[in-house]
């Protein structure tokens, strides 16, 4: 079952009424699911949920992020993870359950200023999200370029299973990490590509509410490549 | 309990009000929300006469440190009036009356936000008044609520503001500022239009209890007009352009 059609909510708005879950960004009042964030309102499988338009992100479990690290304590490093709360990477995530404050010089492996791909391992909200580099895909980020978008506009860039960024990817012979935060890392050995790349995230960032912008995108990035 | 002496006719023998309108009129409401860049979430209303500008930041760290919360976010607002906004120049430094406003903007407004979500956060809310004319503190609530919603920050419902008041012995709608200065009572009413709550309520003058629940009854109607224009704001800068997805 594919649901409703999506709506434009606002908060306050009631989405449906009857027997459904809600879930993300929804309250359920009396008998009624109402929206409480400015977004898209799509009920799905007996859920009802809305994708936001605005707001900035908020960490969750096993989110792949982008951070900078900000600073260190003797024990861990603080990452600014683009959000309201600070990304905790503790320094035995590096070097290893025998870490010692004495022996080891955690500037070594990542200064301040650093970027590092990262996972988010732990958000409860009680504490700052901890997160990890170890694993696939993760740790510093030694070149490309840092680009930001809007953290709601993410899923639009990645496209359905992935389709709009690999289409990018592809076509423009680059590669990019997208952080779930808002913040990506375009790589690519050739400058225009890298270049391309770019102008079609942000060509993404702006229509982001348009439909079939997968056709735009793909007209603008064979466009340039003639 | 007659208000000021005044020489303005409050309200003519056709009904009509100082500034032309009828007794269950509100004033011309425009709000639009998205106006400012560096701030998370903004509104700019004019509500009649009134000007008003209000900036949302947040959620974002506390500080200072030991007014954060570990359970929740938490709400902080401030309400200002502009040197200008007045006839006389008005001091700039916060007054008893801006320290006021700016608690109860802050009361009504903490029903509807949902700051659970983001313990030891703050979400802070900055609303100035450009130019004043009567009905500031319903303006800044107005304001304020479409500017939280603009920033992304959860919400119940919106929150309406709209005064009801008493002059030349009727009871009237969105008082304006001859009307409060001359006339005999004002209700102020902050109201969650979907959740019918009712979130601010003060009372400046007298009235019998037959007027009081009149003057919450056109209250109540009047924010429901107001909210359709909130409404109107956030859909215009979200929806307006393109389809949906």
């Amino acid at each position: 079952m594919s649901g409703e059609k999506k709506r434009h909510v606002i908060p306050g708005e009631v989405i449906t009424s009857g027997p459904y879950r809600a879930e993300q960004n929804t309250i359920q009042v009396g008998d009624k699911i109402v929206s409480t964030i400015v977004g898209l309102s799509d009920v799905h499988d007996g859920s009802v949920r809305v994708i936001p338009l605005t707001g900035g992100y908020i960490p969750k479990d096993d989110d792949l992020v982008i951070g900078k690290i900000a600073s260190h304590s003797s024990l861990s490093w603080t990452a600014d993870i683009n959000s309201c709360y600070v990304g905790m990477l503790p320094a035995s995530d590096v070097f290893g359950r025998d870490y010692s404050s004495s022996a080891d010089d955690m500037t070594a492996k990542l200064a301040k200023g650093d970027l590092i791909a990262a996972r988010i391992v732990n958000a409860d909200m009680t504490r700052d999200p901890l997160i990890t580099i170890s694993g696939r895909e993760l740790g510093k980020i030694d070149s490309g370029e840092l680009v930001k978008i809007s953290p709601n506009k993410v899923p639009r860039l990645i496209g359905k299973r992935g389709s709009m960024i690999q289409m990018i990817e592809s076509s423009t012979n680059s590669q990019v990490t997208i952080g779930q935060n808002g913040l990506l890392v375009v790589s690519s050995e050739d400058p225009n590509g890298l270049l391309k790349a770019i102008q079609a995230i942000e060509l993404i960032e702006e229509q982001a509410h348009v439909a079939n912008l997968t056709d735009q995108v793909n007209e603008m990035l064979e466009s340039k490549s003639e | 309990m007659g208000g000021r002496d005044t020489d303005i006719v409050l309200l003519d023998e056709n009904g009509i009000r100082c500034d032309g309108r009828k007794v269950n009129e509100t004033r011309k409401v425009t709000i639009k929300a998205g106006v400012l860049k560096n701030a998370n979430g903004s509104a700019y209303i004019e509500f009649g006469d009134n000007k008003i500008l209000v900036g949302v930041y947040g959620p974002r760290d506390v500080h200072p440190k030991h007014m954060s919360d570990t359970d929740t976010g938490i709400l902080r607002c401030r309400y200002h009036m502009a040197p200008f906004s007045v006839g006389e120049r008005k001091n700039p430094a916060p007054s008893r009356r801006e320290v006021e406003i700016s608690k109860v903007i802050k009361e009504a407004l903490e029903p509807a936000v949902m700051l659970k979500e983001f313990p030891r956060t703050a979400v802070d809310v900055f609303m100035e008044v450009l130019q004043a004319d009567g009905g500031t503190r319903c303006a800044a609530l107005t304001g304020a609520s479409v500017a939280l919603a603009d920033a992304g920050i959860p919400m119940r419902d919106l929150v309406a503001g709209c005064a009801a008041g008493k002059a030349a012995d009727a009871v009237i709608l969105d008082v304006n500022n001859e009307e409060d200065q001359a006339g005999q009572a004002d209700l102020p009413i902050g109201y969650m239009p979907n959740l019918k709550k009712i979130t601010l309520l003060q009372l400046d003058g007298v009235l019998t209890p037959e007027e009081y629940k009149q003057c919450i009854e056109i209250g109540i109607d009047g924010c429901n007009q107001v909210y359709e224009i909130q409404k109107k704001a956030l859909q215009d800068k979200f929806f307006a352009s393109g389809e949906k997805q």
